[in-house]
């Protein structure tokens, strides 16, 4: 065996040893690794009282109500539902652009007694489709898309998609 | 250019990186290197100005904004090439390691070494153009998530090898340390790739490389391929251009210290150069 075997041979085991000691790893934490939990996950085992947690899913359609709080804040409640379960959320502040109903969010707070989610902060998730307005209109107008009830359709359905008109200012290509 | 016709003076004082592995690799030889990558230069410089030239104001100006997002969606023509070539150059950086670790290839360690502040500052454009992207959407800045994270410690290993491998004296030795610090990074590769399918994060799953089809409509996906291979010609011009400047001034080290070692001892400077090769 030569020499340069040797080393390969010495750095593919290493990388192996390493490899499955990072998998393991990351096997064992991964309960602490998810940045929110679910309705469904709040449902099935409620956190502590008093604790404060991240609540992650969608804006269910129709849970949006808002009020002008005493204080000129503006106070709103939803519910986040991942589908099989809901928990409704009280907010009270100023909400990222992209929050609608039908939109993944990301809240941070501690669940009341009452079952009500106080948050203290609301991220808006994005997922991962990118369309023009003119798509997105196209989807909505022909039926095969509302974005209050979720997830666009699949992309191979719309991504070529050429709406009426070519899309303004577009390049030819 | 001017210095791959330079005339070696000696093949053991011109080259003296290549003692290692010329008898295997005919691209170890920098002399050979220099002549090559001297040609393919202004190709690939002129390739990426090209391409950037098309790319960028296809994207920045005559690509579609949005449903949701409106304009802010044009951050995804840096952001995204930016968090590529932070991970493809990685990879690169993985395997120049494994080339300098067991076959002890000269150019992979200098390669490597001028590879790694490129990388940090495309993993830095990415982290900054994410977070300015950030903000307006998601509505912060910053959070832990795992994507995220996976990224900054990225950045970190980025610049703890550039680091790393000039903090030596003895720059074999830099660039050994350097090799493993990178390969034991390596790990962090996957991590970053399928952290948004292994665990929840704010950030959202892949677009581009979808299994049945890319979210993103047309109008949208090729203004960003071709800035991501715009962006992608610049990097490798930038490294390749650090690399060759990086030979010429190891030869140039290398020839002022023959001059030196001549001067000082007239009759044995050559072997005691050698001495030191070895």
């Amino acid at each position: 065996m030569t020499k340069k075997r040797r080393r390969l041979w010495v750095l593919l085991l290493c990388g192996l040893g390493l490899g499955s000691a990072t998998a393991l790893t990351l096997t064992a934490f991964q309960d602490n690794l998810v940045f929110f939990r679910s309705p469904s996950d709040i449902a099935r085992e409620a956190p502590p009282p008093g604790r404060a947690f991240r609540l992650g899913g969608l804006v269910e359609a129709g849970s949006v109500t808002k009020q002008m709080g005493t204080d000129g804040k503006p106070d709103v409640r939803f519910k986040v539902t991942d589908g099989p379960s809901a928990v409704t959320v009280a907010y009270v502040g100023v909400l990222p652009d992209l929050f609608r109903e039908g939109q993944g969010v990301v809240t941070l707070g501690k669940l009341g007694p009452d079952g009500i989610f106080r948050a203290s902060e609301v991220l808006a998730r994005h997922d991962e489709t990118y369309m023009p307005p003119e798509v997105a209109d196209a989807l909505k107008k022909t039926g095969h898309w509302n974005p209050q009830a979720g997830a666009a359709p699949p992309a191979a359905t719309w991504n070529t998609l050429e709406p009426g008109k070519a899309p303004a200012g577009r390049s030819g290509s | 250019m001017e210095t791959a016709e330079t005339r070696p003076i000696g093949p053991n004082l011109a080259a003296p990186a290549a003692a290692g592995g010329r008898s295997l690799h005919r691209f170890a030889n920098p002399g050979r290197f220099l002549r090559l990558a001297g040609r393919v230069q202004p190709w690939l410089t002129g390739a990426a100005l090209l391409v950037l030239a098309i790319g960028l104001p296809w994207a920045l100006w005559y690509s579609p904004p949005d449903w949701q997002q409106g304009e802010t969606v044009r951050i995804l023509y840096i952001h995204v090439p930016m968090a590529w070539l932070a991970m493809g150059g990685y990879l690169g950086l993985a395997i120049g390691s494994i080339l300098s670790l067991v076959w002890r290839h000269p150019l992979a360690d200098l390669a490597c070494r001028e590879l790694s502040p490129v990388g940090a500052a495309v993993t830095a454009l990415c982290l900054a153009t994410g977070s300015l992207w950030g903000k307006p959407m998601w509505g912060t800045w910053w959070v832990w998530d795992a994507r995220l994270t996976s990224v900054l410690v990225l950045f970190f290993l980025w610049l703890g090898h550039a680091a790393l491998v000039r903090a030596f004296d003895d720059a074999e030795r830099g660039a050994r340390m350097g090799a493993i610090l990178a390969l034991i990074g390596a790990v962090n590769l996957p991590v970053v790739k399928f952290s948004v399918e292994w665990w929840n994060t704010l950030h959202q799953p892949a677009s581009v490389t979808k299994l049945n089809a890319p979210s993103l409509h047309v109008d949208i996906l090729y203004p960003l391929l071709v800035c991501a291979l715009g962006f992608t010609l610049a990097f490798a011009a930038l490294v390749l251009a650090r690399t060759r400047a990086a030979v010429m001034e190891r030869r140039i080290r290398a020839l002022q210290l023959a001059a030196a070692r001549r001067a000082e001892l007239p009759s044995d400077g050559r072997s005691a150069l050698q001495g030191a090769e070895g």
